[in-house]
């Protein structure tokens, strides 16, 4: 990997429109500092010229121009009034400095957030399948969160103590470069040994994180087990387990804090050693140089002391940002992870118009994970415009796969799907997608309205079109007797509907679709018969020359397809309809048999 | 973990002083480190406050703008500073190893005390209650308290004295000039309270966002599948726009705020410097000059020394306004952790029982009556609501070492049964008898302690499989677990594992799959060797081979006990001495062995030949 590609999925083209809230934010840091610095250098021409009427350390033409001022140049008002406006510059642009550095710190948090959602929609479905979700969103999150605070809190916070100290290093240099170097001697000290404590102490913030983690885990399964606690009597075990962890992090977490205030105890203590040597030479200065051409005034020391007690602290904490540097490049390394998935592509002429109302042909069509075959295989089959397709198939079977193929979820390995002559591989994805409607049997509710979630493919259809489409799913019923009707807010956020009102829900909304092609994968096995029966009946009446494929082990919605397909291991073993596979030895008659069984069976038992 | 998101927007305006002072019982029942961390924080804030006195001390003896310089004792001078300067060091290494020692014995009580409650809450409670919320509760916000509380004391202690002794000093040096710094502190002190509040007030409307975009990030990945058949892709990530846009407006506006924070405080600050300069300035000249102002007579060492306190009032100011604001905003977590230590167990044991039987974290148990087995609903009634009865008038006895079925439909008020009996609650009217005896006169953990009971979802707990057999009888050796775990055929499949019984089955079991976490829960059973049997069959499906290991399983466990099962596989069902079928309010419409009811023709019958056709569906689909 070249040094540079880290930053190139996510990080650069987030930048790229905050350039410029970083560009005048630097700007703004030197102002505010050149600001602060002009206040203390206010206080120091106010001892020296105003007070003692020495010669001030300011640029010769500067103090010509304000001794012309007469009396004016040596007021305190004046003064007083040049300290508080330059400290009110500096509050400005420090103000500018942090409204820039956020704004352009939270556009790119919003840039990444969305690039990443993007990407999330963009990658194959096979993708979603292989990751945890918990993982993907901490990383979306948290990830972000880190990359986005080292922008605002450590890349500026470097500048800013480089600013600092390279300005108030020339300002002292200007002075008296031997006071200049006294004055700074502990500054490189501070920023080393911050940075190498830090590196230092990270082991133990890592264990104090996991210890705590520990602790976390153990209420965890107390709270979740807490009936099998309770049954074997096991609370009193498990309050000793509770304490000793308990324990154990308070242990470890005191170590940290007392190793931190170590730190900061003996660096304080170098800071201040640092102030009182420049105060002491400053004052042997004084005393040698005076009545020389350059004397080092009072002014000048109190310079001095001032820039040395400002720079001390920020100097130090450099030493921290550059330690904790590692932890923003971790995480955009695992964003780029996600960054760097392959995106679903069009492995055909990807046209967008063409007519899909016709018939469906598979031939000779394989599929696998692992293995090209170890899905499907082989599988051959024509569905008429107009037909309705039953499948049957054990758990495993490939029949899920099957009617996930034909939406192009997943690519084929082998063998040809086309509808109504095209092959699915030369039809762009989203119109074939949007021709084929499919409810799955744990479907998918959005956290939102059950108006807005089954008007998701129909944003602009009527109310009347909402209603008969959740008529003929049978949920209609359902959604008035709720408070708020279709207003009713469900999934995360809202309430939970049941099974069968979910699979409903969910057909509703396929039947807003409007699709030529429509796919139920057993998503009617939480619905009672009866209402099986009325959905299906509305279905037949409305889908005119489309077709239906309907995924079941109902024996009563399986019996009226025109074909049914029946799988087995992957291979399509049964197809026919229900008279012929009736007759047959197989699958289609034993699962016949079993569920004729309950109408007669009950005498013989 | 969602329970991070949670976000409470209800601020209370009001701070409660009752609460607040309970809480700071915590930091202050060790009272010696509470003492400790005061001396130290005196000490740092003196020696904080007597840095402008050497300077100016340095000024008017070293230097002397009025007369000739001399520096005779500066080394001495250097020698007392940098002794401060180390005397302060060595007090703060002291007071942050203090504070957070203090922290933790904070966050450590308040823990404790609350998963000492968390042992003893009835049911009831937990039903009310998410572990999600207490997660919250006992993780995230005794953390938050503990550490506000432990470092606002730490930082109110510095703050009162600094500024104590800086006012101290100005007014020693000239109370005059003093007042006149120290006019710009009251406005100070309100602009700074003000704007902390607004801006935590912002703050917590950025969190909402956030909290926001993580569940739109969830809903976005777990619906990538509907997301793609629906063709939503562009329309959900325009929608995600907007909800990114409104967090980067909030967070904008709060970090604004908070930016504006910063000049305002310091420029009312500068007034006081500038006062400063300007009376003072002119004071000084006229001692030089052998006058007087109204000031009466100032040194330059004194006028340093006011510039250098003037410029750092602010900061003492601004942090007491943070630690109230934060106050405020953390007042509705402290709330929640009080009630959750106040919550009254439901299910209490009585005093009577208690000092015969001790209590569940210190059992008596030489005082224990062994236990037979023998169950009796004694006309009683149940319900959560009033207005819902679960049970009416329920009769029942279950022999020693009886294995009785309850099968009907959810909400029949089987659950209901197995809670009661398991005095996960306790009757509302009448009474149930445990050996003839009320349950109530015993303790609960007598009998739970010979109680086993395994639910529908198996839970296992993070360790190895050797802990997790061993959960109920945590002192048995070796061969007893392998025992257990060979009665119920388990042990085929652990010996398989790289580790055998060390292996490490992960947070809940994960790393196992349903079927053998089940296998596990009945070696733990097994070895436990409960008197009473309870357990809430599953009614998932799991592959064939595994189903008869537990069918095997069960048979094992059920043998010798009473035991009561909630039913849903035909093998155990049909092995049971007796069936009850239970209807509403936990009528008992059916009742005999299987063979009985089958006959009858009703309720049990169609159940049964239902499953019956499920099995055998299972069986071809397989």
């Amino acid at each position: 990997m070249k040094k540079y590609d880290r930053y190139k999925p996510l990080f650069l083209p987030a930048l790229k429109g905050a350039g410029k809230y970083f560009l005048l934010s630097a700007v703004e840091v030197v102002l505010a500092i050149f600001a602060l610095y002009c206040a203390s250098i206010v206080t120091s021409y106010t001892l020296d010229w105003v007070l003692l009427g020495q010669n001030p350390s300011i640029p010769a033409p500067l103090f010509q121009w304000l001794k012309s001022l007469g009396p004016l140049g040596r007021s305190y008002w004046l003064c007083g009034l040049a300290f508080l406006l330059f400290t009110m510059l500096n509050g400005l642009f420090t103000l500018l400095r942090r409204t820039h550095v956020a704004k352009g710190a939270e556009h790119m948090a919003k840039v990444m957030r969305d690039t990443l959602y993007r990407k999330l929609n963009a990658v194959p479905y096979d993708y979603h399948k292989h990751v945890s979700t918990g993982d993907l969103v901490q990383r979306c999150t948290s990830d972000v969160d880190t990359v986005r605070k080292f922008v605002t809190n450590q890349l500026i916070e470097i500048v800013r103590v480089i600013v600092m100290f390279v300005v108030a290093a020339a300002l002292m240099f200007a002075i008296r470069w031997e006071m200049a170097l006294i004055s700074m001697a502990v500054m490189p000290i501070l920023t080393v040994s911050s940075f190498l404590y830090f590196r230092y102490v990270r082991k133990y913030f890592t264990e104090v994180d996991e210890a705590e983690g520990a602790l976390s885990t153990a209420v965890q399964e107390n709270l979740t087990g807490v009936r099998v606690v309770r049954a074997f009597g096991q609370q009193r075990a498990e309050y000793d387990k509770f304490t000793r962890l308990n324990q154990d992090f308070c242990k470890k977490n005191i170590r940290l804090v007392k190793l931190l205030g170590l730190y900061w105890g003996s660096s304080d203590a170098i800071g201040y050693l640092q102030i009182a040597l420049s105060l002491v030479l400053g004052v042997l200065f004084y005393v040698k140089t005076r009545g020389t051409a350059h004397p080092f005034s009072l002014g000048d020391i109190y310079l001095f002391l001032a820039l040395t007690s400002r720079l001390t602290w920020p100097v130090r904490q450099l030493g921290r940002v550059l330690a904790d540097m590692g932890k923003a490049t971790v995480s955009l390394d695992r964003l780029n992870e996600i960054m760097n998935a392959d995106n679903e592509t069009e492995p055909g002429k990807a046209k967008t118009n063409c007519d899909l109302n016709g018939d469906i042909v598979f031939t000779d069509v394989t599929f696998g994970y692992d293995k090209p075959n170890d899905v499907l295989d082989g599988i051959s089959f024509t569905a008429k415009a107009g037909q309705t397709i039953g499948i049957l198939g054990s758990t495993g079977s490939g029949k899920s796969s099957l009617v996930q193929l034909l939406q192009r979820l997943y690519p084929v390995t082998g063998g040809e799907i086309t509808i109504n002559g095209t092959p699915i591989n030369d039809i762009d994805h989203h119109l074939l997608r949007k021709n084929i409607a499919i409810v799955l049997q744990e479907p998918f509710l959005y956290s939102r309205s059950i108006r807005e979630n089954i008007m998701l493919t129909a944003p602009d259809a009527t109310e009347a079109e909402l209603f008969e489409a959740a008529r003929e799913a049978a949920v209609h019923d359902v959604i008035e007797k709720f408070a708020d009707g279709y207003e009713t807010v469900v999934g995360e956020r809202g309430v939970t509907l049941s099974g069968g009102q979910q699979q409903r829900v969910a057909i509703a909304r396929a039947l807003m679709q409007k699709a030529p092609i429509m796919i139920f994968d057993d998503s009617m096995s939480a619905v009672d018969t009866e209402t099986d029966a009325k959905i299906r009946t509305a279905l037949r009446s409305h889908h005119g020359n489309g077709i239906l494929f309907i995924i079941s082990h109902r024996i009563t919605t399986l019996h009226e397809a025109d074909r049914i397909l029946v799988l087995d291991h992957g291979k399509l073993v049964q197809n026919g309809t229900h008279d012929e596979l009736i007759r047959e030895e197989g699958l289609y008659r034993r699962i016949a048999e079993i569920q004729d069984y309950r109408a007669e069976g009950g005498e013989q038992a | 973990m969602s329970y991070e998101n949670e976000v409470e927007f209800n601020q209370k305006e009001k701070m409660d002083s009752k609460l607040w002072k309970r809480l700071f019982g915590y930091a202050m029942r060790n009272r010696a480190l509470f003492v400790r961390i005061l001396v130290s924080m005196l000490i740092v804030a003196i020696i904080d406050a007597l840095y402008p006195i050497l300077t100016r001390y340095a000024i008017d003896r070293f230097v002397r703008p009025d007369a000739a310089p001399s520096t005779d004792g500066i080394w001495v001078f250097f020698a007392v500073y940098a002794a401060l300067v180390l005397l302060q060091g060595f007090c703060t290494m002291r007071f942050i190893g203090r504070s957070g020692e203090m922290e933790m014995a904070i966050s450590y009580a308040i823990r404790q005390e609350a998963y000492r409650k968390l042992q003893t809450l009835s049911f009831s409670f937990y039903d009310k209650t998410s572990a999600g919320y207490l997660m919250a509760r006992m993780v995230s916000d005794v953390a938050r308290l503990s550490d506000m509380i432990a470092w606002s004391i730490t930082d109110f202690l510095w703050c009162g004295f600094y500024m104590l002794f800086c006012f101290a000093a100005m007014f020693w040096f000239n109370w005059k000039l003093a007042l006149i710094v120290m006019a710009v502190i009251p406005p100070l002190a309100i602009v700074s309270l003000y704007l902390q509040k607004r801006i935590l007030r912002y703050q917590r409307v950025a969190r909402k966002h956030n909290s926001r975009i993580t569940s739109a990030f969830n809903e976005g990945i777990m619906g990538a599948m509907t997301t793609k058949t629906l063709v939503r892709e562009e329309k959900n990530a325009a929608e995600f726009e907007t909800i990114t846009s409104d967090m980067r407006k909030a967070s904008v506006k709060a970090s604004v705020l908070s930016a504006t924070f910063f000049p305002l405080v310091i420029s009312l600050g500068a007034v006081g410097t500038s006062f400063a300069l300007i009376f003072g300035g002119a004071g000084v000249q006229a001692t030089l000059g052998g006058s007087e102002t109204f000031l009466g007579i100032i040194t330059a060492g004194t006028l340093v020394s006011f510039i250098n306190y003037a410029s750092s009032l602010f900061d003492p100011i601004q942090q007491l306004a943070g630690i109230f604001a934060d106050m405020q905003s953390a007042q509705a977590s402290a709330e929640r952790v009080l009630s959750l230590l106040d919550t009254e167990s439901e299910v209490q044991d009585t005093p009577e029982a208690e000092a015969k039987y001790g209590t569940s974290m210190d059992p008596k148990r030489e005082n224990w009556e062994p236990i037979n087995g023998e169950i009796t609903f004694d006309h009683v009634d149940f319900f959560y609501k009033e207005s819902e009865p679960l049970l009416r008038d329920f009769n029942l006895h279950i022999r020693a070492g009886e294995t009785v079925a309850l099968v009907g439909e959810t909400g029949a008020g089987k659950s209901t049964i197995v809670n009661l009996i398991c005095r996960f609650y306790e009757p509302k009217k009448g009474r149930i008898l445990i050996d003839g005896k009320d349950y109530r006169e015993r303790s609960q953990l007598w009998l739970q302690s010979s109680l086993g009971y395994v639910l529908q979802q198996p839970h296992l707990f993070s360790g190895t499989i050797r802990d997790n057999i061993r959960f109920g009888r945590p002192d048995a050796d070796d061969t007893s677990v392998h025992r257990a775990a060979a009665m119920v055929h388990a042990d085929a499949f652990i010996e398989r594992q790289q580790k055998g019984y060390d292996t490490e089955v992960g947070e809940g079991g994960v790393r196992l799959s349903t079927g053998q976490k089940q296998l596990i829960s009945f070696a733990r059973v097994i070895l436990a060797d409960p008197q009473i049997f309870v357990l809430d069959e599953a009614t998932s499906s799991i592959d064939t081979e595994t189903e008869q290991l537990i069918q095997s399983a069960i048979t094992e466990v059920l043998r010798g006990r009473t035991s009561i099962v909630v039913a849903h596989r035909l093998s155990t069902i049909r092995n049971a001495d007796r069936i009850l079928v239970i209807r509403r309010n936990g009528a008992i419409v059916e009742e005999g062995d299987h063979e009985t009811l089958l006959k009858k023709g009703g309720y049990y019958h169609d159940l049964y030949m239902h499953q019956y056709q499920e099995d055998a569906m299972q069986e071809a689909l397989k």
